[in-house]
């Protein structure tokens, strides 16, 4: 099985928060070395990858996609699908970052009977799509621990998120859809025999990683809860670059747990498979128009192909030419 | 670099949008909390000033202790809180801790302010629609 390795990891990473900041008291480690080399980390790696696959071939533009392309006047052209300008191109790609158009085409191959069917198949769709927005809002929601005083659009978000009003404090509606959706993805690796045996230990890594600090952050909300004064006077210092002495501000190991556990994810992210936050306005089947047919692409790494037209090869050999008796172009 | 122009307009809008909390906060000092008033008749009468719990427990779950008063309060009718060193309050938001801390604004509005949460109890209670 190749979960274990993954499982151990994350587990093993929980352990060492705990025994550090629990046993140890490594507070300014914990809560201000390895979050600033993990952010550091997270940029310069990004920054890194895509620069790197900045410099590699850009194909050309791709027709292949999946709906009309534009041609005769009174043929409907598939503007979104099928883009031939820049703007029909920002369309194409929002559709993509914002609802993951490609995933909703995923189709399910299977028998039926002694015919092959293509069934449709829209449960990974809905469960990363389900992720990725509950991890924005989240995202964005802890921001309040980063800006004094918050800016009004941040509160709105907290409290659209919390507006079931169950509970004290009270239940953030994303802190359950991600920890659906996260069983999720997860569950689908190790149930579908297909999935299961294509995954890999980088596959269950993320997935737990994530698991792991939205369950801490979870469990510090509603069962080991912290002095979140404290924790927002330490994140205050860390985005103004005054950090405080987390020692002196009392804040409980399940903070450090969670804080650690969103260091790890932000410092692994730029060397995982986690980069198609990136990757996905580089495909190249998505983000250049279809337009080959109108405009001609030159390929940008042509070398200059040294030629040998007629009328120089005629004058390079003109007397010999002339000696052997060939008829002349020009005299 | 192929494309360079749209790398490097993609790799400024990520570097903006990740170190957006440092950049907001450019020119500001370092700054602790809010400091929370206990500046109140009520608490100038104790002769020992202690909340109804150890104040870094009430720092982190006085609103899970609230909404188990409340509960208290409202299903089991209950009117007394024994806390854990066997003094009894009053088992009430009101009554209780708002007796003590009648000082909202400089102390839990301060706090929360910081915090930024809102708590919904002041649509009904210490001056809302139902506030008594
Ligand atoms: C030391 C700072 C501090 C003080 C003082 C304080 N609070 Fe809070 N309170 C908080 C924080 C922080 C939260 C939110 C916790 C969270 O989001 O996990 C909170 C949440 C609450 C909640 C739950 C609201 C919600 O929307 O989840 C209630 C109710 C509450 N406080 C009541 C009070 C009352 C009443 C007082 C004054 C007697 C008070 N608090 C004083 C920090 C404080
Ligand atoms: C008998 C008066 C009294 C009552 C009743 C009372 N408090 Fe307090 N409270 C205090 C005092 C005094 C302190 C300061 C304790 C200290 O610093 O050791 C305090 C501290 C606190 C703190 C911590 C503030 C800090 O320093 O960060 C919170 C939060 C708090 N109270 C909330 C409440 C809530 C909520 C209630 C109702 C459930 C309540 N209090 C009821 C007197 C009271
Ligand atoms: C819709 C209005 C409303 C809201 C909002 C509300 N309450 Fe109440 N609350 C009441 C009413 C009505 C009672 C009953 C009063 C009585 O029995 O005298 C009550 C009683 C209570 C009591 C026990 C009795 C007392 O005198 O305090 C507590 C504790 C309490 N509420 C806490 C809270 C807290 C904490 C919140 C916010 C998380 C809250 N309430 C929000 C209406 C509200």
């Amino acid at each position: 099985m190749k979960i274990w390795p993954s499982f151990l990891a994350a587990l093993a990473l929980v352990l060492l928060a705990w025994a550090g900041v629990g046993l140890f008291h490594w507070q300014t480690l914990f809560g201000v070395v390895i979050p600033y080399l993990a952010f550091l980390t997270f940029v310069a790696g990004f920054i890194r990858r895509v620069v790197l696959w900045g410099r590699s071939a850009v194909p050309f533009r791709i027709p292949t996609t999946c709906g009309q392309q534009k041609t005769l006047p009174w043929i409907k052209q598939d503007k979104l699908e099928n883009p031939s300008s820049p703007w029909q191109v920002l369309g194409r790609m929002c559709l993509e970052v914002f609802l993951f158009r490609s995933l909703f085409r995923n189709i399910r191959t299977e028998k039926r009977g002694a015919a092959l069917g293509f069934g449709s198949a829209k449960w990974l769709w809905l469960g990363g799509l389900v992720f990725h927005w509950s991890m924005l809002i989240i995202l964005l929601r802890h921001l309040r621990l980063f800006l004094n005083p918050v800016p009004a659009p941040i509160r709105g978000l907290e409290a659209l998120d919390s507006f079931l009003q169950i509970g004290a404090p009270l239940l953030y509606i994303t802190d359950l859809t991600i920890v659906f959706a996260l069983t999720y993805l997860f569950l689908r690796r190790v149930v579908v025999p297909s999935v299961r045996y294509i995954s890999q230990p980088a596959d269950y890594f993320p997935l737990l990683l994530l698991l792991a600090a939205a369950l801490s952050g979870i469990l510090m909300r509603w069962f080991f809860r912290v002095d979140i004064r404290a924790v927002k006077e330490l994140t205050m210092g860390l985005v103004t670059f005054h950090p405080l002495p987390p020692g002196q501000l009392s804040i409980g190991v399940i903070f450090y747990i969670h804080i650690f556990l969103v260091s790890c994810l932000f410092a692994y992210f730029p060397w995982s498979k986690l980069m198609h936050a990136g990757g996905v306005f580089l495909s190249p089947t998505r983000n250049m128009s279809n337009n080959s047919r109108a405009v001609r692409h030159v390929n940008p790494w042509n070398y200059p192909v040294k030629t040998h037209a007629y009328a120089e090869y005629e004058e390079q050999f003109r007397e010999k030419m002339r000696k052997a008796g060939l008829p002349l172009e020009t005299e | 670099m192929y494309k360079g122009g749209g790398i490097i307009v993609g790799l400024t809008v990520f570097c903006l949008v990740a170190t957006a909390p440092f950049l907001l906060n450019i020119g500001r000092a370092a700054e602790s909390g809010p400091t929370l008033s206990l500046d109140t008749p009520a608490i100038h009468l104790l002769s020992d000033p202690s909340c109804v719990e150890s104040a870094s427990y009430m720092r982190a779950e006085h609103m899970r202790l609230l909404a188990e008063w409340r509960d208290q309060a409202v299903r089991e009718g209950r009117s007394e809180y024994v806390n854990s060193a066997g003094a009894i309050f009053a088992l009430s938001l009101e009554e209780s801790c708002l007796q003590c801390h009648s000082n909202r604004a400089e102390f839990c509005d301060a706090c929360h302010n910081y915090a930024a949460v809102e708590p919904y109890c002041w649509e009904c209670h210490d001056g809302g629609a139902t506030g008594s």
